[in-house]
């Protein structure tokens, strides 16, 4: 049985913090659609597509210095739990497993390297959907590892490419690099000081978007926001890819001096702020899903700032992911309705609160003087 | 500001105001209208900006309001390999395979210089199994810009996996 314990960090490696302004920008994520030649794809593939488009993705595996290492798994085999679990590891999307409610359909799977932070979906909407995930802004490494990967495929699979539209995708707001760019941001600063919303519309302006936690239609929750390229078509990868990056870098600039501006207008309720949010997270006995991520927002930037001194931005990272509905559930080992739920994580949240996020004292003093 | 039926460009008093920007500098809050142009001329966008993010790529993609795809008079076409309908396109806006960008290919040219701004792929060069030499020719410029890229960012080890990749592709001299 596939088992998440061969993939390194258990896809989680982006989890660690360790990446270029780690402290707002959580990851990068770097994906890019691909089709194969002689099958249907998006709404007209049968089961007979998707079958041969996984069996001809799997005949190569072994052929590919990067995929050689990497399991495939078939998502009809894979227990409902599991699947949710690589969900909010944000390893596949809703779309493969079949939307909310639904089941993956057959011939859908996964392949994740037991070597890169790399996965491949294997029929989404396009065929092939490569990407990579790391810790903080790396864009240009992060491009870099799916160029690869798509090199080494594209040798042995013939993919749908035109002279005129480049890569072709079932939709054609991805057609040409076939590229998404996206890096998850957390913005409090820009939030509190109510300057996101012409951030948003600059964004929009110079050609990008931005979305919430989860992807294409979630809502932003908890001040994250995921930022990416809008158009695929008429500009190089590279272009791309330096183009977001340079407003990011812009975008957490501005994060920064909202952050400073609030220190230095609002100190008193800032610190008010993030200590009843720790307050909160440390002692609660019941936290929804919402309210535990609007807090950790808080703990976040308070983590950001050193106002919670031995506090991580690890261990916030790390509560974001185990305390979701999958992961609570599998460390339980049973389902969990929604009231009990809600217990779970706030005790899960207490306990890495205790185990690993002890603010000491004396920070707890000196932020009184 | 302006109060008026219509708001006019504060900066030339011409254009239509579409740009509503407001601008706080130590507590100061200066509001005003912007046309088009005025706002690109101005590079806006972001609140305290030491830099302006660049805008023209955006705004060159915006040309204005193109004609609607010219569909509903069209013929309803139906692709020969998948079975997708121009109809079924139009209401899911998904292609079903590669030969669907070839059967709808008009319509789908204004659909990509809305969404894109123009329909020319400038990326990555796939080579299929059997190239022409004018595809080769194409890969081999894409590599080369990609390694000059590869050269000034110091990532030589990518440098030199791109320059393997040159020499197998270049015609033997």
């Amino acid at each position: 049985m596939d088992d998440l314990a061969t993939i390194p960090d258990f896809g989680l490696g982006w989890l660690d913090a360790s990446g270029p302004s780690s402290d707002i920008v959580l990851s990068t994520r770097v994906r890019l659609a691909r089709n194969l030649q002689g099958n249907a794809f998006g709404p007209r593939a049968r089961v007979n597509d998707r079958e041969a488009v996984l069996k001809r993705v799997s005949g190569v595996m072994d052929r590919s210095n990067r995929l050689a290492s990497g399991t495939l798994w078939d998502l009809q085999e894979v227990d409902s739990r599991t699947r949710s679990i690589l969900l909010e590891r944000r390893l596949v999307s809703q779309e493969l497993l079949g939307g909310k409610k639904g089941e993956p359909q057959r011939g859908t799977g996964v392949i994740l390297s037991t070597r890169d932070p790399l996965s491949i979906m294997v029929n989404e909407e396009d065929h092939l959907r490569l990407q990579s995930l790391l810790s903080g802004l790396r864009l240009h490494d992060g491009w870099s590892l799916v160029d690869r990967m798509d090199e080494e495929l594209g040798q042995e699979l013939p993919l749908a490419f035109h002279h005129e539209f480049g890569f072709l995708t079932s939709c054609p707001t991805n057609v040409g690099t076939g590229l998404r760019a996206s890096v998850l941001m957390h913005l409090p600063g820009l939030v509190l000081t109510k300057e996101i919303g012409q951030v948003l519309q600059g964004l929009n302006q110079v050609g990008l978007t931005f979305r919430g936690l989860y992807g294409e239609g979630s809502e932003v929750v908890g001040n994250f926001f995921q930022v990416s390229n809008q158009t695929t078509l008429g500009k190089s990868e590279e272009d791309l890819v330096d183009h977001l990056d340079r407003i990011v870098r812009q975008v957490i600039q501005y994060e920064t001096q909202a952050r400073q501006v609030l220190m230095k207008e609002a100190p008193a309720e800032t610190e008010d702020k993030i200590w009843r949010a720790y307050g909160l997270l440390r002692y609660a006995r019941s936290l929804p899903f919402e309210e535990m991520i609007n807090l950790l927002s808080g703990v976040r930037l308070g983590a950001g700032l050193k106002l919670l001194p031995g506090l991580r931005v690890y261990t916030v990272n790390k509560i974001m992911i185990y305390s979701q509905k999958a992961h609570l559930e599998q460390a339980a080992g049973r389902d969990l309705p929604p009231p009990e739920r809600d217990a779970h994580r706030a005790s899960y949240v207490r306990r890495i609160l205790v185990s690993e996020g002890v603010v000491t004292s004396e920070g707890d003093e000196s932020t009184e003087d | 500001m302006k109060e008026g039926k219509e708001k006019v460009c504060d900066a030339c008093g011409g254009g239509p105001a579409v740009m509503h920007l407001t601008q706080v500098v130590d507590d100061q809050t200066t509001t005003s209208y912007l046309c088009e142009r005025c706002a690109v001329e101005k590079g806006l966008s972001a609140p305290t900006p030491p830099n302006n993010p660049p805008l023209a790529d955006f705004l060159a993609q915006m040309g204005g309001d193109e004609p609607k795809e010219p569909s509903d008079s069209d013929a309803e076409l139906t692709c020969p390999f998948c079975g997708l309908t121009s109809s079924s396109f139009k209401e899911a806006g998904r292609l079903g395979c590669p030969q669907c960008y070839s059967t709808f290919e008009n319509s789908l040219r204004g659909l990509l210089r809305r969404i894109h701004g123009g329909t020319q792929h400038v990326g990555k060069v796939y080579l299929p199994p059997d190239p022409t030499t004018t595809e080769v020719e194409q890969r081999l410029d894409g590599l080369r810009r990609k390694l000059q890229r590869a050269v000034a960012a110091e990532d030589f080890e990518r440098a030199a996996e791109i320059r393997d990749e040159i020499r197998t592709l270049e015609p033997a001299s």
